[in-house]
């Protein structure tokens, strides 16, 4: 497909062709005020001027910082093999790529992919994916609206907060009633859950990690959200799932979360991906597309979209959502790197991570003014209280080479003095040192 | 076509078997040949109140997703569990394996707007036409 633009002469002939003298003519209709004016674009520039431009404007971006920076979205490392695969044509470049007659490849690929979700969130189904963790979030929210025909949730306020808000204005319009339940030192509260819990929850959703690092295991809660007939929802953190009790193992019905852990780069606005799995008797309430195995007239093993009805082809305005798409290129990231690293591969990753978390609150313990919050178990992130604002110290940190961590103050009522460090395998026992060391003079 | 005479007929294809107080509720065989192959039914649960002509159920085929309206008003007393594993009793067998649900009818007087097998033949061959 051509990009070049029409010449002054191919406008000219087709204008001529259709009887009027001009483009503007075209848009005769629309009266003048609403058509857009001018838009006073600038007189282009050549190939070479535009990259000096755009190299200069990136170079304001820290870029090399050593990263201590988490909060639901991690810096792991990504193997070369990873970028060489995806970047071949057969993946990168094809666009809706669901028809079984011509695109087995992609199919295998995405079934792959879920079959990968489900074992390591230890439940049945899984779709094709969605956007990011906050969609998937609010789809296993509506998922659960739906099921049951009630119309409250409960959530535990250790869900990221960038979920929460995009729960909140996505059913703004709708009559979903939200109940948040305050987290007490870093851990979901049972008293808190027991005090809301009843029989017009459609769902409790809870994060594990939370948003504070702090590891749980919510068995008890999905067992007593089971009671009043309510499904329970986990937000989870894929690579510690390489080491820590699935979702399923807790009995919870759904399963989100971001995927970005699993070999997508960190940047600002993504792509990133969406994951989501379930309990077998929910596969009619999942949004988006599910491929499945089969075999064709010949016996032979096939792929197909088994389930797509929940978007416009069948369903139409009965459709459960208006997700009509999946990240398939992330999901294929995901499922690459996964293949890569292996189930043992996984397993020490995750160890990894939580040995270098482990260390590093052992470094920074000896800090003086610096206390760690050990309430709780945690896997690659901890909170930190500081004898000064967060904030401060992160910016002072910058200056020293360190993006610190995330201050909690911007998520949660006063908590300014208080850090959220992530360190996972990259972060090496020296930087680690490092980084204790020059807080202690920064602080 | 297949129209048995023991049952009441809507305009939009549901029959319903009436014992008693209790009603059986289904699609008729014409409307199981116009959806094609079905693949999934979505039924009401057991307590819900069902409206006459309000949506009660859907039925999803290879073509289509499709509203199914109540016959008749009611509380659903009991929904048909095979349809879950077994959609294509409602191709197979429309009136009998392929039921909906029953409902306990709470205005009988409600029958009077609904088909007797002779008005829904009629009315099935003026659409063929």
């Amino acid at each position: 497909m051509s990009y070049v633009p029409h010449t002054q002469e191919e406008i000219k002939a087709m204008l001529k062709t259709i009887g009027i003298s001009s483009v503007e003519d075209l848009f005769g209709d629309i009266p003048r005020g609403l058509r857009a004016g001018s838009f006073d674009l600038p007189t282009g520039s050549s190939e070479f001027e535009v990259t000096r431009r755009l190299k200069k404007l990136a170079a304001k971006n820290a870029t090399g910082l050593v990263n201590f920076v988490g909060g639901g979205f991690y810096d792991h490392f990504i193997p070369a093999a990873l970028d060489a695969l995806v970047s071949r044509s057969e993946f990168y470049t094809a666009y809706t790529p669901y028809q079984p007659e011509c695109s087995q490849g992609w199919l295998q690929a995405i079934y792959e992919y879920q079959t990968i979700i489900c074992e390591l969130t230890g439940l049945d189904v899984s779709n094709a994916s969605l956007y990011d963790g906050g969609t998937a979030l609010y789809e296993a929210a509506m998922m659960a609206v739906r099921h049951t025909g009630r119309n409250k949730i409960i959530v535990d306020s250790g869900v990221n907060l960038i979920y929460r808000t995009m729960l909140y204005s996505y059913t703004s319009n709708l009559s979903v009633e939200f109940v948040e339940i305050p987290v007490v030192h870093g851990q979901s509260s049972r008293d808190g859950l027991a005090k809301h819990l009843d029989d017009k929850t459609a769902a409790v959703i809870m994060q594990n990690p939370n948003f504070f690092g702090a590891v749980d295991d919510h068995t008890d809660v999905v067992e007593r959200v089971h009671k009043f007939g309510a499904l329970a929802i986990a937000s989870v953190y894929p690579v510690s799932l390489g080491m820590l009790k699935s979702p399923g193992e807790m009995g919870f019905d759904i399963a989100t979360g971001e995927g970005q852990s699993l070999g997508i780069p960190l940047s600002f606005g993504g792509p990133y991906l969406g994951f989501m799995a379930a309990r077998q008797e929910l596969v009619r309430q999942m949004p988006g597309r599910i491929v499945g195995a089969t075999v064709d007239m010949d016996g032979k093993r096939g792929f197909v979209l088994t389930l797509q009805t929940r978007e416009q082809h069948i369903r139409r305005e009965k459709a459960t959502s208006n997700i009509c798409s999946n990240e398939a290129l992330c999901a294929l990231r995901a499922a690459i790197f996964v293949a890569l690293v292996g189930r043992e591969g996984l397993k020490e990753l995750a160890e990894n991570n939580y040995r270098n978390a482990e260390f590093a609150k052992d470094t920074l313990a000896k800090v003086s003014g610096l206390e760690v919050k050990r309430s709780s178990p945690t896997f690659n992130e901890f909170t930190v209280l500081l004898p000064k604002p967060a904030n401060e110290v992160v910016y002072r940190m910058i200056e020293k080479g360190f993006a610190a961590g995330f201050p909690l103050g911007k998520f949660y009522k006063g908590m300014d003095n208080y850090l959220l460090v992530a360190v996972t395998e990259k972060r090496t026992k020296e930087e680690i040192r490092k980084f204790s060391d020059s807080l202690e003079a920064v602080l | 076509m297949d129209i048995p005479k023991d049952r009441l007929y809507t305009k939009e294809h549901e029959w319903a078997r009436i014992e008693g107080n209790t009603a059986y509720v289904g699609i008729t065989d014409y409307a199981q040949a116009s959806l094609g192959d079905i693949t999934f039914i979505g039924l009401p649960k057991v307590g819900d109140d069902v409206k006459q002509a309000e949506f009660s159920a859907t039925v999803e085929s290879v073509k289509a997703a499709s509203d199914v309206y109540a016959p008749l008003s009611g509380k659903v007393t009991a929904i048909n569990k095979e349809l879950a594993a077994h959609p294509e009793f409602v191709n197979k067998s429309p009136y009998d394996k392929g039921y909906f649900f029953t409902i306990e009818i709470s205005a009988s007087g409600e029958k009077a707007s609904l088909m007797d097998e002779a008005a829904y033949k009629s009315y099935v061959e003026g659409l063929s036409k």
